[in-house]
């Protein structure tokens, strides 16, 4: 990993670094696919930067991480430029002070790759209408992750007012194992579903969006009730012949139930940041399921 | 060819031929709704039709068991009867129905480098379906709990994917193990009652895939015991299928031989034919690279295309394999199956659709349409390594190998140039080359252009420029390379090649499906585009007999040290047309 820093520098400084450093390296710029750009505080950098450049190894990305600091002091950027052998992309932190923290996109805005997607990722906090703001609008995939909020559940449930095609969150992303199971379990037939119940920890954004889904495919309403956590514990659908569960109580290996079959494990981990992330970035149309969910959601909870 | 392929937020149009071919982007291939209705073959369509069968029927056991496993038969059909699937939801993976799959050679090297890490890496992606369950079968008096081991140690050992205890846990709970010889009556009996008894306890509906992951010539053998067991025949509603490897085959003849076997057995569309090259990333490319651009069809044909050069590339010699390779040789072992599968890749006309039978059907019209050289004496070459220097090893010769006879006469070298006789491709040749013991492990396909027609440059100043290409770099290293022509900075109008690299990337690929992954899913699934039809096999050896019946009357192939590339009648082939091979 070679890095780099500059100190009170500018948009144009730091590209001409990387590719300063690019040519160094002998790395003609390879094949980067996306700029992904995160923006977070000091806080919370830390784990977003390993996070994206984990998931740059199945898609090179130049990762852009935005950290605002104090608005109160002068204004002024400073740049840390990261080239690794380990990684393919590019990651620069760029922090911001000043009356700069208000103008992030216009250091982000001249550094994007050229005619490849942008994605804004917001780990922490995020702006109520993520496509209204101002990184969020140089982007055609915005994601948020509801769990960061103080209330997840209600941020989870606000999200379709502000939503846009390209709008996406990780409590969705965190869904798809179980999405993926539960849809698996349906491929037998099992007959009509009656009602429903799923049951996750206190606060969890992800058990009422699960509910939300499961309700607007299934035609009828889905309760959530608390559990113990941790996370999501269960699932249990009332067909026609009989309970239809699937439930998990150490986050890893789940135990699917269907009248007259045996038990069934099947390992449900909870799943890394950076695995989420790469999902993500694995598609990047808008995501009308989850759309529908959201709906679902708000009509309901 | 998850992202870079598709960077902008295309239209479910520009995304379609992406999803027929790529892995991952593969979640959503069979979903759309006129692939569900217009495939539908499956003895048990119509049970799709009515969307919850189960509640209105007797619910004797026997029909609720039937329906669950008609459902679980064909994915296609589940999706339409279940409300979880919608076309637009990308994200879920296509996970096979539950079922058991029966692994014949569980000892051999394949299993344990590739199929059992496969399988761990398929769970642990999570497309395993539940109660998935798997069957050893070996001559050793092991138990259950031994072949766990075996193939724990093998996914330790050679699996992709990290090691998780939740996934490892799920995958031993259907672990089973039958001993026995394959001429052992009771012990197929014996194999018979433990699926009888794993559709019970793991309700795998009836739904085998048996992988005969042993020689060819115990393929006769095990299909007749599939047979005397009733294991072969599917009940209603359930599926069986058979997974057979390379060799497919030695000629024509015998090719046709096997395929009585199996089909007086089992009907064509469950019989799944691994060529493990049509699984990989690259390959599947190649399908992507020419129909979802609009920038090389245009001249990919006789206007433009001076040759193409297919390269099989192996540093490695025969290794232990003498008793399978002498007699055989490098042409039955690689020509025959991967590079004129890569070739009918390359040549064909675009398919109607990506499913099985439009592209099969696309590629046997490239194989019908290659014509041989008129003289086979100057139109092909071969060769077997002598001893020399591999890297900085001193190695052996191939007839010093240990187990070949000092007078064989296979080649470890082969060099065919073909043409295909249709309008897009009339007078362009294919030279195919594959050996073992050469410079280093490469495969690749060359599309060389011809000079720009006309040059207003002065002669010296592009005196170096060499021809357009455009490569498809299969393995290792994978990614495509165009080279052209540049000029070379300074005050001279000076004209040299350089090259534009797209590279998959070490690193960008490491989570990617290897290809024993995607072609068991597919198999699971019962998803048939990958796998080359008996047809193809056929067309295949027709081009190669011919050539085998020459070289067997010409004696013992020209020798080529070990570490260099092949003998100089392959550089002679080529100095005829005009051309040489690319230096790799
Ligand atoms: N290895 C590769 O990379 C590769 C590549 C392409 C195709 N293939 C094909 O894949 C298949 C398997 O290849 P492989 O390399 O794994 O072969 P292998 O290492 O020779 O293994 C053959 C397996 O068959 C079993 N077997 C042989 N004779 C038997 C008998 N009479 N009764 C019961 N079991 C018997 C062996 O069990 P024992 O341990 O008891 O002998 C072993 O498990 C072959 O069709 C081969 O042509 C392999």
């Amino acid at each position: 990993m070679t890095s780099f820093m500059l100190s009170g520098t500018n948009a144009s400084k730091i590209s001409s670094h990387l590719t300063h450093l690019r040519h160094q390296m002998g790395a003609p710029a390879i094949g980067m696919v996306l700029t992904l750009v995160v923006v977070c505080d000091e806080s919370n950098q830390y784990d977003a930067t390993r996070a994206a450049t984990d998931a740059a190894r199945e898609h090179p990305s130049r990762i852009l991480v935005v950290i605002n600091r104090d608005p109160e002091e002068a204004n002024r950027l400073d740049a840390e430029l990261r080239i690794g052998e380990s990684t393919p992309g590019e990651v620069v932190l760029l922090r911001l002070y000043g009356e700069l923290t208000r103008h992030a996109d216009s250091v982000v805005s001249p550094l994007l790759l050229p005619d490849t997607p942008v994605v804004a990722w917001w780990p922490g906090p995020c702006p109520e209408v993520p496509s209204k703001d101002p990184i969020g609008q140089l982007a055609q995939r915005r994601i948020t992750d509801a769990r960061a909020d103080t209330d997840s559940v209600a941020a989870i449930v606000g999200r379709s007012r502000g939503y846009v095609a390209g709008d996406t969150d990780m409590a969705w992303t965190r869904l798809t194992p179980w999405r993926s199971l539960l849809a698996a379990a349906f491929d037998q037939p099992v007959g009509r579903v009656g009602g429903g119940l799923v049951e996750a920890a206190a606060g969890n954004a992800s058990g009422p969006l699960l509910a939300a889904w499961l309700s607007r495919r299934v035609g009828v309403p889905i309760g959530v009730a608390e559990s113990g956590g941790p996370g999501l514990t269960a699932v249990r659908l009332n067909t026609d012949e009989g309970e239809v569960s699937v439930t998990r109580t150490d986050a890893r290996l789940a135990t699917l139930r269907r009248p007259g079959q045996p038990d069934r494990h099947v390992a449900l981990a909870r799943r890394h940041t950076s695995e989420l992330l790469a999902e993500e970035l694995r598609r990047l149309d808008p995501d009308e399921i989850y759309a529908e969910a959201l709906q679902q959601l708000a009509a309901t909870g | 060819m998850t992202s870079p392929a598709q960077p902008e937020p295309s239209g479910p149009e520009a995304a379609a031929p992406d999803e027929a071919a790529g892995p991952t982007a593969a979640t959503g291939a069979d979903t759309s709704p006129t692939a569900a209705a217009g495939a539908d073959t499956s003895p048990s369509a119509g049970t799709g039709a009515d969307l919850y069968p189960a509640a209105t029927r007797p619910s004797d056991e026997a029909a609720v068991v039937a329906a669950q496993a008609a459902t679980a038969a064909t994915t296609r059909e589940a999706l339409t009867a279940n409300p979880l699937r919608d076309p637009r939801d990308k994200r879920l993976p296509r996970v096979a129905g539950p079922c058991v799959l029966v692994l014949f050679g569980v000892t051999g090297d394949l299993a344990k480098r590739k199929l059992l890490p496969a399988i761990y890496d398929l769970g642990n992606r999570g497309l395993l379906p539940p109660g998935f369950s798997l069957v050893g079968f070996a001559r050793r008096d092991w138990a259950a709990q031994d072949f766990a081991q075996v193939t724990h140690d093998a996914i330790k050992e050679n699996a992709r994917t990290p090691f998780r205890e939740e996934v490892w846990k799920q995958l031993r709970e259907g672990i089973h193990f039958v001993p026995g010889e394959f001429h052992d009556d009771g012990a197929f009996d014996a194999l018979a009652m433990a699926l009888k008894e794993i559709d019970e306890t793991r309700g795998t509906g009836g739904n085998y895939a048996f992988y005969l992951s042993v020689p060819p010539k115990f393929f006769p053998l095990v299909v007749q015991q599939l047979k005397r067991t009733g294991l072969a025949n599917a009940p209603h509603g359930a599926w069986r299928r058979v997974v057979i490897e390379k060799p497919f085959g030695h000629d024509l003849a015998s090719a046709q031989e096997l395929n009585e076997i199996t089909s007086a057995v089992f009907p064509e569309s469950s019989v799944f034919r691994i060529d493990h090259y049509l699984g990989k990333e690259t390959v599947q490319n190649i399908m992507a690279l020419r129909f979802a651009n609009n920038l090389f069809e245009p001249i990919w044909n006789r206007s433009y295309v001076d040759h193409v050069q297919i390269t099989m590339a192996e540093d490695i010699g025969i290794g232990g394999r003498a008793g399978y390779y002498d007699g055989i040789g490098a042409a039955r072992d690689v020509i025959q199956n991967h590079l004129l599968q890569l070739l009918a890749l390359v040549g064909m006309e675009d398919p109607t659709s990506f499913d099985a039978d439009a592209l099969r059907r696309e590629k046997e019209k490239v194989l019908k349409a290659v014509r041989l050289p008129q003289d086979l004496s100057l139109g092909t070459a071969r060769g077997a390594y002598t001893a020399g220097w591999q890297g900085g090893e001193p190695v052996v010769g191939y007839l010093e190998e240990e187990g070949i006879p000092a007078d064989s006469i296979t080649e470890t070298y082969a060099a065919i140039k073909l043409e295909i006789a249709n309008r897009r491709w009339a007078g362009v040749p294919f030279y195919l080359r594959t050996g073992k013991r050469l410079g280093r492990r490469v495969t690749e396909v060359a599309v060389v252009f011809q000079r720009a027609p006309h040059l207003p440059f002065s002669k010296t100043d592009t005196e170096i420029l060499g021809q357009n290409a455009l490569v498809i770099r299969v393995q290792p290293d994978e990614g495509i390379t165009v080279r052209f022509g540049s000029k070379v900075p300074g005050t001279a109008m000076e004209v040299r090649d350089v090259s534009m690299d797209f590279a998959y990337g070490e690193s960008f690929m490491e989570s990617s499906p290897e290809a024993y992954e995607r072609l068991l899913l597919d198999v699971l699934i019962g998803d048939p585009p990958l796998f080359p039809h008996q047809r193809e096999v056929e067309l295949s050896w027709r081009i190669l007999d011919p050539i085998e019946e020459f070289w067997a009357t010409q004696g013992q192939p020209e020798g080529y040290p070990a570490g260099t590339w092949g003998p100089p009648s392959a550089d002679a082939m080529m100095a005829r047309d005009g051309r040489v091979w690319r230096r790799l």
